[in-house]
């Protein structure tokens, strides 16, 4: 007979007859685990948040080297340059899929705090929403053009004061009045308030719109077309596609966000893998009898290094459980930053996805193995001789 | 002193397990210290501010314009002894990753306004002289090894092209607190830029517009009032404007990274948290091990609060050790980290207050840590102690 395993329910009762010791371990490794996969989450959500925002077959029109749009500025002749693209899809109408929007930051108190944050105003058009397909007006109904009525993402009109449906903001020496709430399928657009273009333009004293946004007769085509933009002396202009426009714009954040993260989860584990370590050290000591009664019997020294180890996993397996347990529920708290590449404030969620499951509990393992490879390797070199005088 | 070297040997008896503790309580207080010194840099702008300084933006936001005429009207507000005004530039230095504030001033007023900027006059004088010239704080100097005469190019994002500046003059800070990465211009070579591109019908930004005046105001007292009268003044005009104390604007900036610093702060506990779980479990398994010994104690006569005595100073002792390495390492780690996060830090110290909350934050782990064993060992049974030895 060769006893290669030690079964499973020995590892696991084992954990078990230490009920405080176990806890205590897999409830620091858990605190770990929820520190890396809410700051994985965190990062997540700015991007799958951006990401949405943007429409495949969508082109942006920025002034070369803005970066973002509340930096640019593209004046009214060389927005009727871009009218005469051809590639310029058309609606059922034969009306141009093309919006010219002014894009501004407004300071505006917060509904809770009082706190002034930077909210966007864009001023766009029926066209604009057409656009994005995303939007819906979910209460209410659309502004009516060349009035001031605007309508406001869900995320503005929760956070912002005045910004809920019938009521009134006032910015720009005058009062709008909040006639829809939008939901923008949890893009950034959630995080805008949107008014007639023109409007905008004459209240903020703007002379030139801040992008112009249009759609393509055929997603292919964008290459030529921001050719065609970029190469035209009369434009100082660049082209980009809405996704990677605003992708773009989340990568500071994100990626800010995501590097602070992963810092602080590599330190934090250090104490984690400690305390997991001084767990298993004891439980091998509490042992040793144990263990040279299991190698007596025929058990190899590989069966308790693997036993100790599978004891390590499992306890850091449940360490890890617990931690993504505590982390999804994050899932529904609804917050918001100013990205400091828009100097905007931006609503988004935690969002979990499977790979990130993954990544943490495979984090949470490799607390486990790392803290309990030693002392199982101590308990497999042990001599039996030694081990059973010692019980 | 026979208590003491007790709870020493004792503390040390299980040599390897202490220590394990102990470099889990260093990691945890210094990255503690760590994180709460990053918060605290966030807010340096808001400590270096002045009382008796205001600032007056547009209305909408920071990222309107103000007419320059404005300036004059300002001047007149009664309580109102100076009056400056800058634009934040916006400009990249070879790579985004450079990041440092750029701002165009009026160089006489503005730097009257900021005594802490200390210039050497011929380097103030020469910077004056040269319109093409800039002023840069001595750590930003350090940081792209630049001197004097040096020639350096910044790209515009907020204004198109690349601009050439000549480094006249490095300003040293008053005081610790006072930012030493920032860039002067003149604004008046701004708006010279800005001008000729507007003649050329490529520009849609106005010239002879200002991001936001600074104003000096004679009594600090007076700020809300000399703030309603410079609104006041420009109620219902094309660009209404709002003036609050500088602190107040430069807490603006930090609110809007709220729920970042929240964050932070909120790990910097769990990371307390983690090491509380860890020295719970070494305390728990200590007393497990000495139950006979606490057993023998008390049939020997020691009260119940001796043992728990023992406990808790064994379990303080360890936190402290292990508190007062991190504490000492924070320093070194504060001064790696500033060097690895390059300009965006400007200010980074670790404070008196940091230290404070490390060490209550190592006393507060050894507390509880030994709390639950201690009330455990304090009830065991002679008997059932005593038989365990078996």
């Amino acid at each position: 007979m060769s006893l290669r395993t030690v079964p499973l329910s020995y590892i696991a009762r084992n954990l078990w007859e230490r009920r405080v010791t176990t806890l205590l371990t897999a409830g620091g490794m858990a605190l770990v685990v929820y520190v890396f996969a809410t700051v994985l989450m965190m990062s997540e959500g700015i991007r799958a948040t951006l990401v949405a925002t943007g429409q495949p077959d969508n082109v942006m029109v920025l002034r070369k080297g803005a970066g973002a749009e509340i930096n640019s500025g593209i004046t009214r002749e060389q927005t009727a340059v871009l009218t005469s693209l051809p590639q310029i899809a058309t609606d059922g109408q034969g009306r141009q899929l093309l919006s010219r929007e002014p894009v501004v930051l407004n300071t505006l108190p917060k509904r809770a705090s009082g706190q002034p944050s930077n909210v966007t105003v864009r001023g766009t058009s029926e066209v604009g929403m057409l656009l994005r397909p995303q939007v819906r007006i979910v209460q209410g109904r659309m502004f009516r053009p060349g009035t001031s009525e605007i309508v406001t993402g869900t995320a503005v009109a929760r956070g912002f004061a005045g910004a809920g449906l019938g009521e009134t903001m006032r910015f720009a020496g005058r009062d709008w009045r909040v006639v829809g709430v939008f939901d923008a399928s949890r893009s950034a657009f959630d995080s805008e308030v949107w008014g007639d273009s023109e409007q905008m333009m004459q209240a903020f004293r703007r002379a030139a719109y801040s992008s112009v946004a249009f759609k393509l007769a055929d997603a292919e085509g964008f290459d030529a077309v921001k050719a065609q933009i970029e190469g035209d002396p009369r434009l100082t202009l660049e082209a980009k596609r809405e996704v990677k426009f605003y992708a773009e714009q989340s990568e500071a954040l994100a990626t800010f966000i995501r590097l602070l993260g992963l810092a602080l989860s590599i330190i934090f584990s250090i104490g984690a893998v400690v305390g997991a370590m001084i767990t298993m050290f004891a439980s091998v000591a509490s042992r040793v009898g144990e263990i040279g009664t299991l190698r007596a019997l025929g058990f190899r020294r590989s069966a308790v290094l693997s036993a100790f180890l599978g004891e390590a996993l499992l306890l850091a397996l449940v360490g890890g459980i617990m931690g993504l347990v505590a982390a999804s529920l994050m899932q529904a708290v609804n917050i918001s930053t100013v990205n400091f590449q828009t100097f905007s404030e931006l609503a988004f969620q935690f969002r979990l996805t499977p790979s990130i499951a993954a990544q943490s509990l495979g984090f949470a393992l490799l607390m486990g193995l790392v803290g309990g490879f030693i002392p199982a390797w101590r308990a497999a070199r042990m001599k039996i001789v030694d081990c059973l005088r010692a019980a | 002193m026979f208590v003491f070297r007790l709870l020493l040997k004792n503390a040390f008896r299980h040599r390897l397990r202490t220590l394990l503790t102990m470099v889990g309580l260093v990691v945890a207080i210094s990255a503690f210290g760590l994180l709460r010194t990053i918060v605290d840099a966030w807010y340096a702008g808001v400590d270096a501010t002045s009382s008796t300084r205001l600032i007056t933006r547009s209305a909408i936001s920071l990222t309107f314009p103000l007419p320059l005429n404005y300036a004059e009207r300002i001047k007149s507000v009664e309580g109102v002894s100076g009056i400056s005004w800058a634009n934040w530039f916006g400009g990249v230095y070879v790579t985004e990753r450079n990041f440092f504030a750029q701002f165009a001033v009026d160089p006489v007023s503005y730097l009257a306004l900021y005594p802490e900027f200390k210039l050497d006059e011929a380097d103030k004088q020469a910077f004056l002289r040269d319109r093409q010239g800039a002023v840069v704080g001595r750590k930003l100097a350090a940081k792209f090894g630049w001197k004097v005469g040096d020639s350096i190019a910044l790209r515009g994002t907020i204004y198109p092209g690349t601009w050439r500046f000549t480094i006249r003059g490095i300003y040293q800070g008053a005081d610790a607190k006072t930012d030493e990465q920032q860039m002067f211009i003149h604004w008046q070579r701004l708006a010279d830029g800005i001008r000729a591109r507007v003649a050329a019908g490529s520009s849609p930004i106005k010239a002879d517009y200002v991001g936001v005046y600074v104003v000096r105001i004679h009594n600090p007292d007076d700020a809300p009032l000399v703030s309603q009268r410079i609104d006041a003044l420009f109620k219902n005009s094309l660009a209404e404007t709002l003036t609050e104390t500088e602190k107040a604007f430069q807490l603006g900036f930090v609110s809007m990274s709220e729920a970042i610093l929240l964050a932070v702060q909120a790990v910097s506990f769990i990371i307390i948290l983690i090491i509380m779980a860890v020295m719970a479990n070494t305390m728990t398994m200590t007393a497990r091990e000495r139950l006979a010994e606490y057993a023998t104690l008390k049939a020997l006569g020691f009260p119940p609060a001796f043992v728990v005595k023992l406990l808790f100073g064994e379990s303080l002792m360890i936190a402290l050790i292990g508190g007062g390495l991190g504490i000492a390492l924070t320093f070194p780690l504060a001064d790696a980290f500033v060097k690895a996060a390059g300009t965006l830090f400007p200010i980074f110290k670790v404070s008196p207050l940091t230290v404070g909350l490390q060490v209550l934050a190592a006393a507060v782990v050894g507390l509880v840590s030994a709390a639950w064993p201690a009330w455990k060992m304090s009830r065991i049974d002679i008997v059932q102690g005593l038989r365990h030895v078996a």
